[in-house]
């Protein structure tokens, strides 16, 4: 129903766009910022168009994501900020794909923690790594994304928009979900970016315990623009499990 | 009962040490000069097995003991004994009398047997046959070759044992076969319980022996018994089994002339692969492991062996080629950049392990999606090369790189641990999630600013207080930490010892690090070896 909705919002705008077509024609020097503006509204109608299908995705972070889960043929961002570069996040994220039976690749993280992702429910059986894909980075993406459902991928430098347009394309034909991590993470054809602050570990003292559990917020902003989501999540709690902290009970006392 | 096959039987003495010598020369020696002249003894477990006339001469004999054959001859040379040595050198003999005479039977590296009716007719008689063998072996350099012709193997082979160097050939009349065996020794019955019993019992010949009625030797001793019975009495009813040559499995593709690019080898191996595996097919057969050799102009050599989840198809097989001609080279390049100095002349392929086509049928409906996936990344592993795909496996192990292994995708894994024992001495989970492909160097420093050491007891200079990559910039305050967690392995062994003290470290950013403290013979260094993110 809502996307009916949407449907009948963007025949509503089409006549504008040509008049702000009109409008670009006339006014040449501004016309960089127009066509910025014109291909964001483009975007943001496509988005609400597509029947996209969700992936089994971890309850914990589906209430977050925009359309309540991880969308088939989009793309994520996990972006790395002060507190953490979001590699629990990224295996939060795989977890419950992996888990309903999905295959996951991994492009261009050498780094990747393999027993740690078997701990938390990825099926390494079900797991593609690709450490090293060289200057072919777009290419294998492409490729892997062809017939693996899930796709990890940690680009090495900035892409041209033109290639990334085409990789979505192929993402959105294919129907598989493609999560871009690391300090290019930024594509501004990402369906939703997500990111991590506020990072406090327990379990751990001076010189005594050891790391058990997490409590992190997670925030996550759309490139629709809208307020910003945001949790607090254990990641992970002391069961290796990945659940929204719940807010300590508040206790009523009866007056007067 | 059959009848008796009049037989003809080859015997090379000292086969092993003429195997030996063919294979790996001694030093200063001509192969040609017979090789006779030096003491050679081969050994297995301990005890010789097989000697060279020179040796014996010396008194080293068959079963001493290695220190009590070197003292009876000094310069004794001491070689292992190979069993599969001797087979594969023999088999060229064998080949060769294929081709003077069929129907070759292998009875032992060293002997060989064949029906003596048929040669006989074409040479006209059973000495000249026989020679005609003699004369077969010395062309191939191998002297002193012996023949006996008799009824049945048993009686040929001992005739061939007693011929002498004068007179190579020895033959037995047909029928005098009993007479002949009458006056040997029992001991050439290969059954030392029995030999023991009946030189007990006063029997010391084969005629003795054959002089016991059947019927009474097949009560007390059983079939076994009957049959070496039946043997001493010259009644060798077994048959000639002609030797089956192997079915020829391998595929060899040559090039003239000799081709310098990847692709192009590939193409010439895309046809003849199809028929490799159809070859296979008709013997419903699959190939699981697979040789692949190439060959170069120059005389390179290039050889490995590659493992299949499930078994090669023609496109696996040529993947194969292709990925060992690309080497780490870049892909669809000339050969000169992966390691090849000149043109690929021949491409072998060997199938090292088949199995029944039954056990890797393809269900009704297909084989799901795998095979769909396995087709793509099979694409990328012609982009990347075939360790650029890979699968993880986690191994057995302490640190965090011995347990985490990867595998090219389309090898089986081979795990050297196994990672279903405990491994006391990992560490606690949750797990990183972030293991760096080589740890960062980093400096850790105590409250008072020095650098924090950590004695072979565990005891610390300061505790840490702060930290910061080995380029000095972005130091962060330590926050919360544990340890120290000691790991002392495989200290015997200088290459893979492993002394550390590892620590879990939270900053002042909410991220929490494994630093790892190694201590080598040339000082300590700490370093980053994960992060929990």
């Amino acid at each position: 129903m809502f996307e009916y909705g949407s449907m009948t919002l963007a025949a509503a705008t089409l006549p504008e766009m040509q008049d702000e077509e009109i409008a670009l024609a006339a006014a040449p020097a501004d016309s960089a910022t127009i066509i910025d503006d014109l291909q964001q509204r483009i975007r943001s109608m496509q988005a609400t168009k597509l029947d996209s299908r969700l992936l089994p995705t971890h309850p914990a972070l589906a209430e977050l994501l925009p359309g309540g889960g991880l969308k088939q043929g989009a793309m994520y961002s996990v972006e790395p900020t002060g507190t953490g570069y979001g590699a629990t996040l990224l295996l939060a994220l795989l977890a419950g794909p992996s888990a309903a039976g999905s295959w996951c690749g991994i492009v261009g993280v050498p780094e990747f923690g393999i027993e740690a992702a078997a701990s938390f429910g990825i099926d390494l059986d079900r797991l593609i790594l690709v450490p090293a894909p060289g200057d072919q980075w777009l290419a294998v993406t492409a490729a892997i994304a062809d017939v693996l459902t899930v796709v990890v991928i940690k680009p090495p430098r900035q892409a041209s928009e033109g290639n990334l347009a085409r990789l979505a394309a192929r993402l959105r034909q294919r129907g598989s979900t493609l999560i871009v991590v690391g300090s290019h993470s930024a594509w501004s054809q990402s369906e939703a970016m997500l990111s991590l602050s506020q990072s406090s570990w327990s379990g751990i003292g001076d010189g005594a315990g050891h790391l058990t559990a997490r409590q992190v917020t997670v925030t996550v902003s759309t490139r629709t623009g809208g307020r910003p989501r945001s949790a607090r999540l254990w990641l992970p709690d002391p069961e290796l499990q990945f659940v929204r902290v719940e807010a300590p009970p508040t206790h009523l006392r009866a007056v007067g | 009962m059959s009848p008796i096959t009049r037989s003809m039987v080859l015997w090379v003495p000292d086969w092993p040490i003429l195997a030996s010598l063919r294979i790996e020369p001694l030093r200063g020696e001509p192969l040609a000069s017979g090789a006779t002249d030096v003491p050679l003894a081969l050994i297995e477990k301990g005890l010789v097995f097989a000697c060279s006339a020179a040796a014996r001469i010396e008194g080293v004999q068959r079963g001493l003991r290695i220190r009590e054959a070197q003292a009876r001859c000094t310069d004794l040379v001491v070689r292992p004994y190979e069993q599969q040595l001797d087979s594969r050198t023999f088999e060229t003999v064998i080949t060769a009398i294929e081709e003077l005479m069929p129907g070759v039977q292998l009875v032992r590296p060293g002997i060989a047997a064949v029906r003596s009716r048929g040669p006989a007719r074409y040479y006209g008689g059973e000495q000249p046959a026989g020679l005609a063998l003699v004369a077969l072996l010395e062309g191939l350099g191998i002297p002193g070759a012996r023949v006996g012709i008799a009824d049945g193997p048993f009686t040929a082979e001992q005739a061939a044992r007693t011929a002498t160097s004068a007179h190579r050939v020895r033959v037995v009349p047909e029928g005098a076969s009993a007479d002949f065996l009458g006056n040997l020794s029992i001991s050439l019955l290969e059954d030392p319980a029995l030999i023991t019993l009946l030189r007990r019992l006063g029997i010391s010949t084969l005629g003795d022996f054959a002089a016991l009625p059947a019927a009474d030797v097949l009560g007390r001793f059983g079939p076994d018994g009957a049959h070496l019975h039946a043997l001493a009495g010259g009644l060798d009813s077994r048959p000639i089994v002609a030797h089956q040559p192997p079915d020829e499995l391998d595929l060899v593709v040559a090039f003239e002339p000799p081709l310098d690019r990847v692709d192009q080898v590939t193409f010439g191996v895309r046809a003849s692969a199809d028929d490799f595996v159809q070859q296979l097919v008709a013997k419903k057969l699959v190939c699981t492991t697979l040789r692949v050799e190439i060959e170069t102009e120059l005389g390179d050599y290039s050889e490995r062996s590659w493992l299949h989840p499930r078994s090669f198809t023609a496109s696996d097989v040529v993947d194969r080629v292709r990925w060992q001609l690309q080497g780490s080279g870049e892909v669809d390049s000339g050969l000169r950049s992966s390691g090849f100095k000149s043109g690929v002349s021949a491409v072998r392929i060997v199938p090292e392990a088949v199995d029944a086509i039954g056990n890797h049928e393809v269900g009704l409906f297909g084989a799901g999606p795998d095979e769909r996936i396995h087709n793509g990344l099979a694409r990328v592993q012609s982009m990347l090369g075939h360790e650029g795909v890979l699968t993880p496996v986690v191994s057995g192990g302490r640190t965090l790189a011995d347990r985490q292994k990867t595998v090219p995708w389309g090898d089986r894994p081979l795990l050297p641990r196994s990672n279903r024992l405990p491994w006391p001495g990992q560490l606690p989970l949750p797990l990183p999630a972030t293991i760096f492909a080589a740890p960062h160097p980093v400096f850790v420093y105590g409250a008072d600013g020095t650098e924090t050491q950590i004695d072979e007891r565990g005891r610390f200079s300061s505790a840490p207080a702060r930290f910061s990559p080995a380029t000095g910039k972005d130091s962060r305050q330590i926050t919360a930490w544990a340890g120290p967690w000691p790991i002392s392995e495989r200290w015997w062994d200088a290459e893979a010892a492993l002394d550390a003290s590892r620590f879990q470290v939270v900053d002042d950013r909410g991220v929490a690090w494994l630093l790892v403290l190694t201590r080598r013979a040339t000082g300590s260094s700490w370093a980053a070896e994960a992060r929990y993110d």
